[in-house]
């Protein structure tokens, strides 16, 4: 029973990285950008609803609520403003300019908030839990992973049900002949990763509130969520969904069997499904 | 007054220059053809003119307005619509969606326009919302008499755009141009890789296009299509214009020097 119980915290464990990597699949399928600084963008969330909470005094789920324009704004200033110059047939500038970013950014917020390690304090509700029968589940391991799954079905609509998600898949598939049926290609981006930045303060939330951070956690976040996108198949935020399953069963059970072999075991799992499905689980086709 | 005219329209990729001083002219209700052979520079000036190259603002003009340098989706939000070479549809979507994003952005009011016609006040830029002004791309085609122009996309309208056959697809190219309501429709090398039985359909319709209010050029390989539909033909060689005319008025002479060179 206590292997059951591992699983499911593991599972939960995988909303966690469903919601870091959902952003960082969005930008990727509409503009070919992989941005290397996803993981501080969370971080730099965080600290942005922790300065609010601090603040304003405001729960936490508010406080996000605040954050999550500001990430809306600051994302379409740094589509427009930065990245777009780095989008064209080399996929080398915008890698150097998102490693750029990502340094940038850890060194601001270690000159601002130092490196002692942080956490948004949620009272009660950290230490809450449901049980079902033997099993038992804490209500913010919950939360993340129902968040995980609004997130995606929301994104899902909007990308199949939308005029604005027409108009991404259609930048996506062509940007020249986009620009043909009146599309500019660089608002488009910037749409993208404005809406990306709302994915990434809910990552955030869940991120300061479920375990302690400092400015240096942001990498490896970024790793956790690559890797799941590359296990789900690129373009699939379902299978972004079963590539963080993936590596949060692996983490956990790994822990179970040795506290050690925690990071291990995810990166050994990934390695295990690229072995057996180079394009992932559910890759799209063309 | 010329709907559409470029003067001395030069256009180069890096090094290359691909158009020498073009000069042509298309009034109201007309259609034109552009024949020549390949790399006459037919599809740069088609580029040109939608602003997928950017030109200097004063050798293209639309409506008495200066356009060379404006981006494509501001030009085509002042109604100049394009059915590019090769189709283009847009794997990712169906047939429908394909055909309804032709009009989605038309009449330039979205969010980006708003705020670009703000800011041009203070940078000097062009100011997309007064350049579309003149075009709500209200008018005949919706997706219905789309459907209706084209029945076989109906049945059709759940599959992926890129899963018809070639004239299909074309069907689906030419009704997307067609859902902004264009005052210009430029169609690029329409017949090329399709069966003669196919490009017939095609041009069948070509007169419902026309009744609708939009003057069109089309770009040609097919010299006896390009005349048998047109009011007036322009033929280019290496980037200028080698002949101009009514097509009953110029022989086949003509057009074989204009098309090939004195020396061929």
């Amino acid at each position: 029973m206590i292997w059951l119980d591992t699983i499911l915290q593991g599972v939960l464990l995988g909303g966690l990285y469903a919601l870091f990597a959902a952003g960082l699949s969005l930008v990727f399928g509409i503009m070919r950008l992989v941005n290397l600084a996803h993981g501080d963008l969370i971080v730099f969330g965080a600290y942005m609803i922790l300065i609010v909470v601090s603040v304003l005094g405001l729960h936490p789920f508010l406080a996000a609520l605040v954050a999550a324009p500001v990430m809306f704004v600051f994302g379409w200033v740094l589509q427009k403003a930065v990245l777009n110059r780095t989008l064209g047939d080399d996929i080398l500038p915008p890698l150097l300019v998102t490693f750029g970013l990502s340094i940038v950014l850890q060194n601001g917020l270690l000159e601002g908030f130092s490196a002692d390690s942080q956490r948004i304090s949620m009272g009660a509700l950290e230490t809450a839990s449901v049980s079902v029968g033997p099993i038992s589940a804490g209500v913010l391991p919950l939360m993340t992973f129902a968040s995980a799954i609004l997130v995606i079905v929301a994104l899902n609509q909007l990308f199949y049900r939308t005029a604005i998600g027409r108009a991404f898949r259609a930048t996506s598939d062509d940007p020249v002949t986009a620009s043909l049926m009146g599309i500019r290609p660089d608002r488009v981006f910037a749409t993208a990763t404005a809406i990306a930045m709302l994915v990434v303060t809910i990552a955030a939330l869940y991120l300061g509130t479920r375990a302690n951070f400092d400015p240096n956690v942001g990498p490896a976040r970024l790793i956790y969520a690559f890797e799941a996108v590359i296990i789900g198949g690129l373009g699939s935020l379902w299978g972004t969904l079963a590539g963080g399953i993936i590596i949060g069963v692996a983490q956990t059970l790994g822990a179970a069997i040795n506290p050690e072999w925690q990071i291990l075991a995810g990166h050994v799992a990934f390695l295990l499904v690229l072995l057996i499905r180079p394009r992932g689980l559910f890759p799209r086709g063309h | 007054m010329a709907l559409l005219e470029t003067d001395g329209l030069t256009a180069r990729y890096g090094d290359f220059q691909a158009l020498f001083g073009v000069d042509i002219t298309l009034n109201e209700g007309e259609t034109v053809a552009i024949i020549g052979a390949n790399g006459a520079g037919k599809t740069t000036l088609m580029r040109s003119i939608t602003g997928v190259l950017r030109n200097e603002a004063r050798q293209i003009r639309h409506k008495d307005v200066e356009i060379g340098h404006l981006p494509a989706d501001t030009i085509m939000k002042r109604g100049i619509a394009m059915v590019p070479e090769g189709r283009k549809l847009f794997p990712s979507l169906t047939v429908e969606e394909n055909l309804i994003i032709g009009g989605q952005h038309k009449g330039g009011r979205d969010l980006g326009d708003r705020i670009d016609s703000v800011l041009s006040r203070f940078t000097g830029g062009p100011d997309p919302m007064a350049l579309a002004a003149g075009h709500d791309g209200m008018g005949h085609w919706t997706l219905e008499t789309i459907y209706a122009l084209f029945p076989i996309l109906r049945e059709r309208r759940m599959t992926p755009g890129t899963a018809l056959s070639g004239g299909q697809q074309q069907m689906v190219a030419i009704g997307r141009a067609l859902m902004s309501n264009p005052d210009v429709l430029l169609c690029d090398e329409i017949s090329l890789g399709l069966a003669p039985v196919v490009i017939r359909d095609i041009y069948a319709a070509l007169p419902k296009i026309r009744e609708s209010g939009a003057s069109v050029i089309v770009v040609e390989q097919d010299i006896s299509q390009a005349l048998a539909v047109a009011d007036r033909v322009y033929c280019m060689m290496e980037g200028r214009i080698t002949l101009e005319g009514r097509p009953d008025a110029i022989s086949r002479d003509d057009i074989h020097a204009a098309y090939f060179g004195d020396a061929a």
